[in-house]
């Protein structure tokens, strides 16, 4: 089993390497959205400090969201995730796998991109640190819990505004508390009790995400 | 809910070939239809007349607030509205969740026939705080805890109607449906938790519904009554709903069908 998860692992990586262009378009996005921000806010230093977690969160989400189609689409059309369907491996783990792939092509991204951004917002080092922090546990549960819309909506009509439709409301409490954390930090209260409640966050989605997601696309595959 | 309960008190249909005690008989959408057509008139009736007992208890009987004044009186709508609108989430979840563990595709249509009956009540309640709001608080809306999950359960309801308009096979628009159902009832804790912590982190203590003194307790049977009535409400438009789906699902002919054998089943 181990060998199919790491094929699975490896061969979506090769995809996403060989379709750059939609990797870097979903982080260009992410750039994009946040430097809207200061031309419709205006240049204020200190007005952008206190909204850089906020947008730099707001758009991660927006950003991994926009990301999902690109998680079953491609291999339901190949037929390739029926043949997932039928394969003796729990399907909840090669999910899962699939997942972890699509993170380090979309979430990973974001997160190594952030602290730039935190720059040009005019942060502090160490709020800087925190906010990657933050996205480094938070993109993977956004991911998680994104992959149960893709699942969910796999080979249907308008996927594309409904996904976000679905995931949005249900990705609100990484919102809050990834946000909170560098909050928190800027004002000095300490981000340790937001950092490990995204942390219960991300073992709570690690755990069910990947079975509602199996079984949504055993209903979508029907 | 009451729907299913009542299959025991119904008058007995004439004996079909299904087998199993008499309310397994009505988990059959052909066989249900016609007891939810019967039905549904009964809870109408039932929520017009609790709603004006409920209405007129709370505008004449019920005593003018001591710090609100007349204001107060939406809560006879409000409150209610907004306890249908998460008890009906949780009633839908419950549907969802047998319709998928059982395959049973009357639970199904019953969550699905809930669904624009509870983003109804969230809007009501989210549109009455509004209103109640303006004169009180001197807003139309604060990002208090509460209004704010309120507002998160309306996308969820909004969410669960939108998957299932856009998937064109009703079993599938079912089962996902009740996926996603599933998902949110576990997900709404969380987000009320986070949203209420949220909350107390970023604003200070400006408005504060808690601090309301004791309620009155011609204030409290308005209110108990008018849920009460909206309860009915809900029932009878799911009941009537869920007609208008078997009918759609099975075939008007189906429905018909059934109900003219009932009906003759009756008489002779």
């Amino acid at each position: 089993m181990w060998r199919a998860l790491k094929g699975i692992f490896a061969r979506d990586l090769a995809l996403a390497w060989r379709q750059r262009a939609d990797v870097l378009s979903s982080l260009v996005f992410f750039v994009m959205v946040v430097s809207l921000f200061p031309l419709g806010l205006g240049p204020e230093p200190a007005t952008l400090r206190a909204i850089a977690p906020g947008v730099l969160w707001v758009a991660a989400l927006l950003s991994s969201t926009l990301a999902l189609g690109r998680l079953f689409a491609g291999d339901h059309a190949d037929g390739t995730l029926e043949q997932m369907l039928l394969a003796p491996q729990p399907l909840a783990f090669l999910v899962l796998s699939k997942i972890a792939a699509h993170w380090v092509a979309a979430g990973l991204p974001l997160t190594a991109m952030a602290p730039l951004l935190g720059l040009q917002f005019d942060m502090a080092p160490a709020d800087i640190a925190v906010l990657t922090a933050t996205l480094a546990l938070g993109t993977p549960a956004l991911s998680l819990i994104g992959a149960i819309g893709a699942a969910l909506t796999v080979g249907l009509r308008g996927a594309a505004v409904l996904v976000p439709l679905l995931v949005l409301p249900l990705a609100i409490p990484v919102l809050i508390f990834g946000a909170g954390a560098v909050d928190a930090a800027e004002a000095g209260r300490g981000a340790g009790a937001h950092l490990s409640l995204l942390g219960g966050l991300l073992a709570f989605a690690l755990a069910g995400a990947p079975l509602a997601c199996a079984a949504a696309l055993r209903i979508s595959l029907d | 809910m009451a729907s299913s309960d009542s299959g025991n008190h119904a008058p007995g249909a004439p004996r079909r070939a299904a087998a199993g005690p008499l309310w397994l008989r009505y988990a059959a959408p052909v066989a249900f239809a016609p007891l939810a057509r019967r039905m549904t008139p009964w809870f109408f009736a039932a929520a017009a007349v609790l709603a004006v007992a409920g209405l007129y208890i709370g505008f004449f009987v019920a005593p003018t607030d001591a710090q609100q004044g007349e204001v107060y009186r939406v809560i006879f709508i409000h409150v209610p509205a907004a306890w249908m609108s998460m008890f009906i989430y949780l009633v839908m979840a419950f549907w969802a969740a047998v319709g998928l563990a059982f395959n049973t595709r009357l639970s199904a249509m019953m969550a699905s026939a809930l669904a624009p009956t509870g983003a109804m009540f969230t809007f009501l309640a989210l549109w009455t705080g509004a209103l109640w709001g303006k004169p009180t608080w001197g807003t139309w809306w604060v990002w208090d805890a509460r209004l704010t999950s309120e507002l998160i359960l309306l996308f969820l309801y909004v969410g669960f109607i939108a998957l299932q308009a856009a998937i064109d096979d009703p079993r599938r628009a079912d089962r996902a449906g009740a996926v996603l159902a599933i998902v949110g009832v576990v997900n709404v804790p969380i987000i009320y938790f986070s949203v209420r912590w949220w909350n107390t982190l970023h604003q200070g203590a400006s408005v504060s519904l808690t601090a309301a003194p004791k309620m009155a307790a011609t204030m409290l049977t308005g209110m108990l009554v008018m849920t009460l009535a909206c309860w009915m409400y809900a029932i009878g438009a799911a009941l009537w709903r869920v007609r208008a789906i078997i009918a759609e699902r099975e075939g008007d002919a189906a429905v018909e069908e059934q109900s003219g054998t009932e009906r003759g089943g009756r008489t002779t």
